[in-house]
């Protein structure tokens, strides 16, 4: 009696399956696939963009395969080094594309003529340091500020805050009429209060570029006080948060928000669309209140989604084409109108609808722009300075952690694999 | 009869224990069903409600049923679970018995060999798995989830299967080689049938994992037309989601047909038992 | 008790390989190579795009430096609590409604056991949403039913305190999972013949004594399986406190297990890129560690319990 080995096995079924799959895949088209974790943006997708560039490309069919933002990553690396990823590939910014362009899974694309339309800086998240090789064509950034429930203001006769002190005062104006919950935010799931917290309101402390890269030449330490005081003023929003504010997670701060329960909500742009459809009062936007009035103020203004080309891809030639589809103004209209709060990065000017995300936009002009301050070089190692970031801003706000102690421990994690290169 | 005298306050007493555990079992089940039927605002402001005329709404349904092929979905995912559940059942038992029944030189050794699965989670494999799909061009095909669900499915079955297979009588297997019958037919006539409430217990055990997973149809087999259930239901679940009608509809029917499965391995697990207890 | 007649001695070993064949192919091509291919990886590390053979030095790298030993001693102690949880709570709780369910007598069994068992087959996705928002300070269910028998000041940020947040999880697990060692518990229960119950009954052995003298020693292997089972899947955990408090295991890792710290580690998270060689370190000793209790099951436990045909 023999038995099949498993090679047999496998090449039995690899052949049946092959025989029933081989069938519709005759057809003349390129299709291209879009890895990205935007599944959120799936119909926008579906709906506006891709008609859009299939009706000037024939012969270019396109498909949008998004994961859940969480298995982004790790689908996406394990797809890549078995060579079974799509053609394009959505950047995440900074050192994560990065790594993989530097592995060789990214293509370069200093030669794509798109590229032109971009400034150094919008390309400069999806760039090699010696900006030689830019390997993602830059689709939109986010900036940071508050939003805030209008109708609530007018009904508590509240004037939208530009220093710290009217900031909480306004906060305890709220918390003392009891009407609202002054602040929407939880720290569950930790990056709020990184990401909306933290560097949100930190730009004006460590005044921008000028900390971020001085942070990065080793001249300034997160133990400073630039660093430092933005945490002990996050340790001071833990009392304008809702009750049990630590297990609240981050669908829960949005639907407190666009209910109307909550006065403000410390935001990313991103937000825009799904706040302009779910909630139904009047919503303005202040940026991050700076110390004393006639502050430079700084915002974050920070890079975030970009598309490049799998290295491996079979599809090159179209793929190019998309991409340059992609760095035409036509695309940076049709995304920034499609998804408010998502802003182009093209040089060209874009004309935006919403009057939300106008607003985000219009702190460009009297605010000093820069991007989050764990993103570029410093989060490279282990443990990952962004990572523990987050960690930090929660125990800071849940008060486990002095904000002393989180950054002492910090910068002590950051020294343990970096050393500034000068 | 002699047992009614002393059991009703026993009844009684098994029956409050029971019912208060069914009550802390079903209770989130029915928070999420009630919920799928409420419109948004309804859900935050009075979540334990019923949905009334007011707050009756199937937006969440819609929005699921508009978003993908769902029916395609539940097709791919039943007929994955349902040949891996074949292929689980049919080579875990086969090898159970090898194990259980024969004596021969390494036979420990071949039970930790064949345990060791269940001691490091496959994920960890799952770059040398989705090569060897690439490899034998599998990749966005069912078969090769099938492949891998059995691969997972079969450690587990093996230890619990063995484990059963000890208790099946001696003597009526050797009656049946008296008899004259092949190891085939011993197995598969004799040994099989008695332990059917075993494999139906490990059948609802090995499916549960399979139809809920969402790691391996998102690496190998993400394309449309293999998407399942639980990936196209992603869609609503990640990090960016507010849309809770819509999430708690999709949960709400990716409870409906392991339900269903379930409850078809356990009239069988019923069945199972009645038939051996009549032998 | 066991001993074995085998069949005609010219057949024997082939009907043996035949049984084992399927079985072992599928398993050590789909699972054994990719996964020892995995494991393999700890003794190498990246040094400029190239794997280079290291030997055990990622091995004293996670026990020797600080920063990691104390990640892992932190998620070992957290996954020891989380088993310990399980084996107090989840293994009696599912003995006990096993035990009620077994009685032939009861009315409504089918109904109870399928309700007791519904949780066991919900995704995680689902159990971590639903308890979420179950727990959850702003929605008020968990609050307002602890309200309504009057105890509304025990309510807490339970999932969010580094406190309470592992043993809430532990206990969500327990609610999930108990199904389990019910189903193993009721089938062996149930495969006890008539014939013995009767004999005790006869002997005036009735209820729990009946329950604790006769049917508990006869089901003793199966409480073996369920607790080695216990054993591995706790120590395997990831996706329950993944879906619940993310990849990093919040609030302050207080709820990290070994699991969640391999997921991290191999497959990166955020910004952390990924790193499968520390990974498959890790991942290398979880399974030593699973392994040395599987073998002490199996080589000390299972071949002396006394085990009853019928």
């Amino acid at each position: 009696m023999t038995y099949p080995t498993k090679t047999q096995l496998m090449s039995a079924s690899a052949a049946l399956v092959l025989g029933l799959a081989a069938a519709p895949l005759m057809a003349q088209d390129v299709t291209l696939t879009i890895e990205s974790w935007r599944n959120d943006d799936l119909s926008i997708w579906q709906n506006t963009l891709i008609p859009a560039f299939e009706a000037a490309n024939p012969g270019i069919r396109v498909v949008f395969a998004p994961s859940a933002p969480t298995e982004y990553n790790a689908a996406l690396n394990a797809k890549l080094e078995a060579g079974s990823a799509g053609d394009l590939i959505t950047c995440r910014p900074f050192d994560a594309s990065l790594a993989l362009y530097n592995d060789g899974y990214l293509a370069s694309l200093a030669d794509l003529e798109g590229m032109g339309n971009f400034s150094d800086v919008a390309k400069s998240a999806w760039n090699t340091d010696d900006g030689a090789n830019p390997f993602c064509v830059p689709m939109a950034s986010v900036i940071h500020g508050f939003i805030y429930n209008k109708d609530a203001f007018a009904e508590l006769g509240l004037e939208v805050p530009a220093t710290e002190d009217e900031f909480f005062a306004v906060l305890d104006a709220i918390k003392e009429d009891g009407s609202y919950i002054p602040m929407a935010m939880g720290t569950v799931d930790q990056w709020e209060a990184a990401t909306m917290g933290y560097q949100n309101i930190g730009p004006n402390f460590w005044k921008g570029e000028e900390g971020r890269l001085a942070l990065i030449r080793g001249e300034q330490t997160l133990t400073d006080e630039g660093w430092v005081e933005p945490y002990r003023v996050l340790a001071r929003w833990g009392e304008y948060l809702g009750d049990g504010f630590q297990a609240q997670t981050y669908p829960d701060s949005q639907n407190l928000f666009t209910l109307g329960r909550a006065a403000i909500y410390p935001a990313g742009s991103w937000e825009i669309a799904l706040f302009e459809e779910q909630a139904d009062f009047a919503m303005g936007a202040f940026p991050p209140p700076v110390r004393n009035a006639g502050d430079t103020c700084y915002i974050s203004d920070h890079n975030d989604i970009a598309i490049g080309m799998n290295a491996a891809t079979p599809n090159a030639d179209a793929a190019r084409t998309f991409l340059n589809w992609v760095a035409s103004s036509e695309f940076a209209s049709l995304y920034a109108n499609a998804l408010p709060g998502f802003f182009a990065l093209s040089n060209e000017p874009v004309e935006m609808e919403n009057a939300l995300a106008q607003d985000f936009v219009s702190w460009r002009e009297d605010c000093e722009s820069t991007i989050r301050s764990t993103y570029a070089i410093l989060s490279r190692g282990t443990p990952n300075l962004e990572n523990e970031t987050w960690n930090a801003s929660a125990n800071v706000i849940n008060g486990t952690e002095t904000p002393e102690d989180a950054a002492a421990r910090l910068q002590s994690g950051l020294e343990s694999w970096y050393t500034p290169a000068n | 009869m002699q047992t009614a005298r002393a059991s009703l306050p026993r009844a009684a007493a098994a029956h409050a224990v029971l019912l208060a555990y069914t009550l802390i079992a079903l209770f989130p089940v029915f928070v999420i069903v009630i919920n799928a039927f409420k419109e948004r605002r309804a859900i935050f402001n009075s979540p334990l409600a019923l949905p009334g005329p007011e707050t009756f709404s199937t937006i969440g349904f819609e929005t699921v049923m508009s978003q993908g092929n769902f029916l395609l979905y539940f097709q791919n995912s039943f007929i994955v679970t349902l040949v891996s559940l074949f292929c689980v059942l049919l080579f875990g038992a086969m090898a159970a018995f090898a194990l259980s029944e024969y004596k021969f030189r390494g036979n420990l050794l071949m039970g930790l060999y064949l345990a060791l699965g269940i001691m490091i989670p496959i994920r960890l494999g799952t770059v040398a798995i989705l090569q060897l799909m690439v490899a034998t061009g599998l990749v966005n095909t069912l078969t090769a989830l099938i492949l891998v669900y059995t691969a997972q499915g079969l450690p587990l079955a093996i230890f619990i299967l063995s484990e059963f297979m000890r208790t099946v009588s001696d003597d009526l297997k050797n009656a049946g080689r008296v008899d004259g019958l092949s190891e085939y037919r011993i197995f598969f006539t004799l040994v099989l049938p008695l332990v059917r409430p075993a494999m139906a217990t490990v059948a609802v055990f090995t499916m549960i994992p399979i139809w809920n997973d969402l790691w391996f149809p998102l690496i190998l087999a993400p394309a449309e037309s293999t998407k399942t259930v639980t990936l196209g239901a992603q869609v609503f679940i990640g990090q960016f989601v507010t849309n809770w009608n819509a999430v708690l509809a999709a949960l709400t029917l990716a409870i409906i047909p392991v339900l269903v499965l379930y409850l078809i391995f356990s009239r069988q697990l019923i069945r199972g038992i009645t038939a051996g207890a009549v032998k | 008790m066991t001993a074995m007649d085998p069949g005609p001695k010219r057949a024997r070993r082939w009907h043996i390989a035949v049984f084992l064949a399927p079985a072992v192919l599928v398993y050590t091509a789909i699972m054994i190579f990719p996964l020892f291919a995995t494991l393999f990886q700890s003794l190498f590390t990246r040094v400029e795009g190239q794997q280079v053979f290291v030997g055990l030095r990622n091995f004293t790298t996670l026990f020797g430096d600080p920063r990691w030993s104390a990640s892992f001693w932190n998620a070992l102690w957290n996954n020891t609590w989380f088993f310990i949880v399980h084996m107090l709570v989840q293994n009696p709780i599912g003995i006990l409604l096993a035990a009620i369910l077994s009685n032939p007598r009861l009315r409504f069994r089918g109904f109870y056991r399928t309700a007791i068992f519904i949780p066991t087959i919900l995704s995680f996705v689902i159990v971590g949403f639903v308890w979420k928002l179950i727990l959850s300070p702003l929605w008020g269910i968990a609050p307002s039913m602890l309200d309504m028998v009057g105890l509304r000041f025990l309510f807490g940020p339970w999932l969010g305190q580094e406190t309470t947040a592992l043993t809430t999880l532990a206990l969500i697990s327990v609610w999930q999972f108990v199904g389990i060692p019910m189903m193993l518990i009721y089938a062996a229960l149930l495969s006890i013949p008539d014939e013995v119950i009767e004999a005790a009954e006869c002997d005036g052995i009735t209820g729990w004594s009946q329950f604790w003298k006769i049917q508990l020693p006869l089901v003793l292997p199966t409480i073996g399986i369920i607790s080695i089972l216990t054993f591995v899947g706790n120590f395997n955990a990831f996706d329950l406190v993944y879906v619940s408090q993310g990849a990093q295991a919040g609030p302050n890792y207080g709820t990290d297990l070994l699991g969640t710290f391999l997921y991290r580690t191999f497959f990166g998270f955020q910004l952390q890129l990924g790193d499968p060689n520390m990974g498959a370190t890790i991942a290398s000793v979880m399974f030593f560690i699973i392994l040395i209790g599987v073998s002490i099951y199996l080589f000390l436990i299972q071949t002396r319990l006394r085990r009853y045909q019928f």
